[in-house]
């Protein structure tokens, strides 16, 4: 039969085939290509974002008034604190991650079961944290008017402290009528999340409170909000105020452009998503590294392909909390 | 796997003495790195959001501040991917095939961007919107 091989011309190059050219195996590698153009999809989101943020940079929310909650603290109001947390939170998640993976190298079956672990519980804890980010976002703090064209106006006091609408709208122990079919328009059904108050009980309120003033989009030459005085307060309120805005969802916001919530949602939430991944793939090889079969298979690889995941993860949200809490 | 672990980074002044106190080591260095980005964001420094210095750079609104994250921002991003995702250990050729096609696509997109967005931002605070109320 050896008369019948053929043998081509590439057989024992480096290229030839049946070796690792790269030296990575071939899961490893497919592992990065996928990294890579993954990377690519999260820089179109991310470069989107810039073009939207800058488009609209003299009106933009500011994230510092935003992005000020901290769980279990109720009414402190500290900027970045939490955001500052979650990142070093998914950098130790990472580490643990990387010390899992060496212990796999060293075939130490204990350990890489104990740093798996604490990365798990890193993971799980980041998505608590960014879901109940998503909460707060979506409850909504002070409340805001908006106005015809689409922007929105928030309430501050004399002193420019924020004033929330529910604070200053008149009590209406009237009953709320209920939509129906023959009373309005018929295609239109009741809102999903109604407000709490209702633009009338705000604009009374306003009338009654001579200390409160709007705050419009605009941003002046030093980066703040433009406050406006009381009497162009109350013709921009009235001509203009349309409907009361309470918390967030994709069509509009309190706090500001309609894009700045469905950017957050969008970007925050595919990393979200990524993350979850993340966090199966993680629990599959802790089970796995638990039962014995990296030991079996001689290789602890698959740990270290699950890091790679993992680094990826954390990378993409160290730019994400770049460009969208700090910049 | 018997792999060869490269132990020194910045560019070998500092030496570890095995890798998991490399890695030790990197946290270390991330930690700080972020600390600095958050107090930085924290306090915005009058000094670094004040443009007029910063002339050469008129990309709309890039601060000294906005740059110094996105140095930062790199310089974690090069440490994580160099050492917890084991690049530094990789054979050349790989890291050159993920990193630099990576490096030259994302540039290339932002430049891109920042070019169109300039126009369209020209264009649409000039000409389209008479009122926007």
């Amino acid at each position: 039969m050896e008369a019948t091989v053929v043998k081509t011309r590439t057989e024992g190059t480096i290229w030839g085939g049946a070796n690792k050219p790269l030296k990575a195996s071939y899961g490893k590698l497919m592992l990065w290509i996928f990294l890579f153009s993954d990377s690519l999809t999260f820089t179109g989101f991310l470069v989107s974002y810039g073009l939207t943020r800058f488009r609209f940079a003299d009106s933009w929310p500011i994230a510092d008034e935003v992005f000020n909650h901290i769980p279990f603290l109720h009414g402190v109001e500290e900027p970045m604190i939490f955001v500052a947390f979650m990142t070093f939170l998914l950098i130790f998640s990472s580490v643990t991650m990387v010390l899992a993976v060496d212990a796999g190298a060293r075939m130490k079956q204990n350990m890489v079961t104990f740093y798996l672990f604490l990365t798990l519980c890193g993971g799980l804890t980041f998505l608590s944290s960014q879901a109940f980010e998503w909460a707060t976002f979506i409850k909504g703090s002070y409340g805001a008017v908006e106005t015809t064209g689409g922007n929105i106006l928030q309430f501050v006091d004399t002193n420019g402290d924020r004033v929330s609408v529910r604070d200053f709208a008149l009590a209406d122990d009237s009953p709320r009528e209920v939509h129906a079919k023959n009373k309005g328009l018929w295609h239109v059904g009741e809102p999903a999340t109604p407000t709490t108050v209702s633009l009338d009980q705000v604009k009374e309120g306003f009338l009654a409170n001579d200390n409160i003033l709007v705050r419009i989009q605009e941003k002046d030459a030093q980066g703040q909000h433009i406050i406006l005085s009381r009497e162009e307060s109350k013709a921009k309120f009235f001509d203009e105020g349309v409907m009361v805005v309470e918390g967030a969802n994709l069509i509009h916001n309190e706090y500001g452009h309609r894009l700045f919530a469905n950017y957050f949602f969008f970007i925050t939430g595919f990393h979200g998503f990524h993350v979850s991944i993340g966090i199966t793939l993680l629990f599959t090889v802790f089970f796995n590294s638990i039962v014995g079969t990296y030991e079996k298979r001689k290789s602890y690889e698959m740990v270290e392909k699950v890091g790679l995941y993992w680094h990826f993860v954390d990378l993409v949200w160290v730019f994400v909390f770049t460009f969208f809490y700090l910049v | 796997m018997a792999q060869e672990y490269n132990l020194a980074i910045f560019r070998g002044r500092l030496k570890f003495k095995d890798n998991r106190s490399k890695i030790w080591g990197v946290f270390i260095f991330l930690s700080i790195l972020t600390a600095i980005e958050v107090g930085l964001g924290m306090a915005r420094p009058e000094a670094l959001v004040n443009t007029k210095w910063f002339q050469f750079i008129p990309i709309l609104t890039m601060t000294p501040l906005t740059f110094i994250f996105i140095i930062l921002t790199i310089i974690k991003a090069y440490y994580i991917t160099w050492d917890f995702m084991h690049m530094r250990d990789e054979v050349k050729f790989l890291r050159r095939l993920i990193v630099w096609s990576a490096v030259f696509f994302i540039i290339y997109f932002v430049v891109l961007i920042l070019l169109e967005g300039q126009y369209m931002y020209e264009v649409l605070t000039d000409g389209l919107i008479k009122f926007d109320f």
